[in-house]
């Protein structure tokens, strides 16, 4: 706080490069697509996947109505991954994105949200997930808090908040415009609405973190935050705004979530927090920070739906399909190191 | 830092004012309030008896349906002038549920009403209940011990399974190699195993039938979406559908519609209120539900009563009220759904 403010705004993109961690490769952002090993060996798995998939069962999986299906599921978890990739890329972790997504969404959908229309769901939920945020933040960087402690403590009032409001009940949408976002005449160019809201997060996550200067810094105070400090950059400020980032992707996510649901309930978002940080994880971020690609958090994305996709085409079990999606995990996690350590030799 | 502070000052008014419009949003309370779930006419044959303290143990109301459990109990005990309620907060942790009955036993009340969160888990205070003399009526999840109750009421989950395998049967029963898919629900929960071995049991009485594909999804509204959107793609064609659940339901019937499928009947299950609107309307491919009726916590209420006051229950013929009461799962079609529509929970 007893830095000066504006100079230093201006200065800590140039002066934070030092601080990187070797790992990143700035010279490789010429390309515009930053498809790196990791990543290719994860578009790998996903071929796989599809070859699967497509073998067993021709008809129904290498159909447009799937391919809407899968990008239609993977959307929401989708979007909360993105924000997730940010505050674990700074060595944070956020807990909380599953209760957040639950209160938001049920928050938005009482009746008396549900009396201003649209324009009340959607900011409502926007607003909730960035307050939750703004909470995490404060208490992280303001408070001295461990992340890991205080998106615990997020976790647990959030959901006591979310079974507060909704007494247990579930909370139907009446909404008739939020209700025909998440139905086929709604689909512009045939892709569903969630979908364009889920590319285009992605995109502008990919922006906010490989072309500006916020990108670099959440970069540097993951590598090394107290070289981050020394090189002028307000690491306090950085963590509270990645916070926020995080709870303003849950807030959208609880908005598709409301429109794929059609409804509000306070179990939503059921262990959202573990499936985000597996899949920012299998795209390649590194869970200590200072690495982190939105490209694979995507990818990692895709391929948990894509499983979960081709385990219910085929009638699998969910006794079957938890033992294979674990050893999937660990087979990707695998092919991935091997293959990422050959690119770099 | 001026501009700091006025850019601060502006965010500040901002959040603040966002904050006060939010929490006027948390409100639930429709316009017009309708009764609660109400349970029908006060039972038997009934002038006041000797005055009745009812202790109440249930686990934490975080869904529809056990929520309706708390709300029969308290609008039952409200319908006798001489029953005294005492109603503990819920909590699904073995340890506080556990005190909460051993408060409740210390107080001496007459009678014990328990849903336990975790039967067998309970089974000892259950135990220390009726030793100290105090009869315990177990609602729905089972001690371990028969020793640990006067008398268990509950539902029937195989039942459910069997009367909706049958009203599918009887619909299905002119149409050759017809197909039925099933939505299960949690499949961690042994009771989800007892709904669809009743439901598997039941279709085996039609052999024209087959039940081509099942996934389970958790009892959740989202989860009940995203399945029913995978089976939906996964069967292009088929004539039934059973979902365990009206909860996850909600989900399904969403899934159902934005796929816009209306060539098979569905028939749910536990009985919510949107459920039961949806059958009365009959304009989705929702067309019956069957229950697992939280109407069971007023039933238990009578018992407890019945008990307290020394008596058998009205309508039958024994001086003393039965050791166990399976209830039936009902099937609720269009024709009857009228009658059944106050016991629907949201």
């Amino acid at each position: 706080m007893t830095q000066p403010v504006s100079p230093a705004q201006q200065q800590d993109g140039p002066a934070a490069a030092p601080a990187k961690t070797p790992i990143q490769r700035p010279a490789r952002h010429k390309l515009g697509l930053r498809l790196d090993v990791r990543n290719l060996s994860l578009l790998g798995v996903l071929a796989v996947l599809v070859l699967v998939g497509g073998i067993t069962k021709p008809d129904q999986f290498l159909d447009s109505s799937n391919l809407q299906l899968v990008l239609t599921q993977a959307s929401v978890i989708g979007v909360v991954t993105v924000g997730m990739t940010f505050v674990i890329t700074s060595g944070g972790i956020d807990l909380s994105v599953g209760a957040i997504v639950a209160l938001a969404s049920v928050w938005a959908t009482t009746l008396a949200t549900q009396e201003y229309g649209f324009a009340g769901i959607l900011f409502t939920a926007v607003v909730v997930g960035l307050a939750c945020g703004l909470v995490n933040g404060l208490l992280i960087a303001y408070g001295g808090m461990v992340p890991f402690i205080a998106t615990l403590a997020m976790l647990a009032s959030a959901r006591g908040l979310a079974l507060q409001i909704t007494d247990g009940k579930t909370q139907i949408v009446t909404v008739e415009s939020v209700l025909d976002l998440g139905v086929p005449d709604s689909y512009v160019l045939g892709v569903p609405p969630l979908v364009w809201v889920f590319a285009l997060v992605t995109v502008v996550g990919w922006l906010l973190l490989n072309r500006t200067t916020f990108g670099r810094r959440t970069v540097a105070v993951g590598g090394n935050a107290e070289a981050a400090r020394l090189a002028g950059i307000d690491v306090r400020r950085q963590r509270l705004y990645l916070y926020l980032l995080s709870g303003l992707c849950c807030g959208i996510a609880a908005f598709l979530l409301i429109v794929l649901s059609g409804s509000g309930q306070n179990t939503n978002g059921n262990l959202y927090e573990l499936d985000a940080i597996a899949a920012a994880i299998i795209g390649g971020t590194l869970l200590s920070g200072g690495r982190g690609t939105i490209v694979g958090s995507v990818l990692g994305v895709l391929v948990f739906t894509t499983i979960t996709n081709i385990f219910a085409l085929n009638n699998l079990q969910s006794d079957v399909q938890q033992i294979a999606k674990g050893a999937i995990i660990v087979a990707a996690v695998l092919v991935q190191r091997r293959t990422a350590r050959h690119g770099e030799a | 830092m001026p501009q700091t502070s006025r850019r601060g000052l502006l965010f500040g008014t901002a959040a603040v004012s966002a904050g006060a419009l939010l929490t006027a949003c948390t409100s639930n309370e429709p316009k017009k309030k309708e009764p609660a779930a109400d349970t029908g006419p006060a039972a038997a044959a009934d002038k006041p008896g000797k005055p009745v303290t009812i202790g109440f143990a249930g686990p934490q109301a975080d869904h529809g349906w056990l929520n309706a459990i708390n709300e029969n109990a308290k609008s039952r005990a409200g319908k006798y002038s001489e029953v005294t309620l005492e109603i503990t907060e819920g909590s699904n942790d073995t340890a506080a549920q556990i005190g909460q009955v051993q408060t409740l036993i210390n107080k001496k009340v007459d009678v014990l009403v328990i849903l336990p969160a975790d039967g067998k888990a309970l089974t000892q205070v259950g135990l220390q209940a009726m030793k100290a003399g105090i009869p315990v009526i177990n609602l729905d999840r089972i001690f371990a011990s028969p020793q640990a109750y006067r008398c268990w009421i509950g539902g029937d989950n195989y039942g459910m399974g069997l009367n909706a395998g049958n009203y599918i049967g009887e619909q299905l029963k002119d149409k050759k190699n017809a197909k039925v898919v099933e939505l299960a629900g949690l499949d961690n929960l042994e009771l989800t195993k007892q709904r669809s071995q009743g439901f598997a049991d039941a279709l085996k009485n039609y052999p024209n039938i087959e039940r081509v594909a099942r996934q389970a999804a958790d009892f959740t509204v989202e989860s009940g979406q995203a399945k029913m959107a995978q089976l939906l793609q996964a069967q292009k064609q088929f004539d039934a559908l059973w979902n365990h659940d009206d909860d996850q339901g909600v989900g399904a019937l969403r899934a159902i519609q934005q796929a816009g499928r209306d060539d098979f009947l569905m028939v749910g299950g536990a009985g919510a209120k949107a459920a039961m609107d949806a059958i009365k309307a009959d304009n989705s491919v929702l067309k019956a539900t069957v229950l697992y009726p939280p109407t069971m916590a007023a039933s238990a209420i009578d018992l407890a009563r019945a008990l307290g006051q020394g008596k058998g229950v009205g309508g039958m013929s024994e001086l003393e009220i039965p050791a166990s009461i399976t209830l039936y799962s009902a099937v609720v079609t269009k024709d009857n759904v009228d009658q059944y529509l106050p016991t629907g929970f949201s």
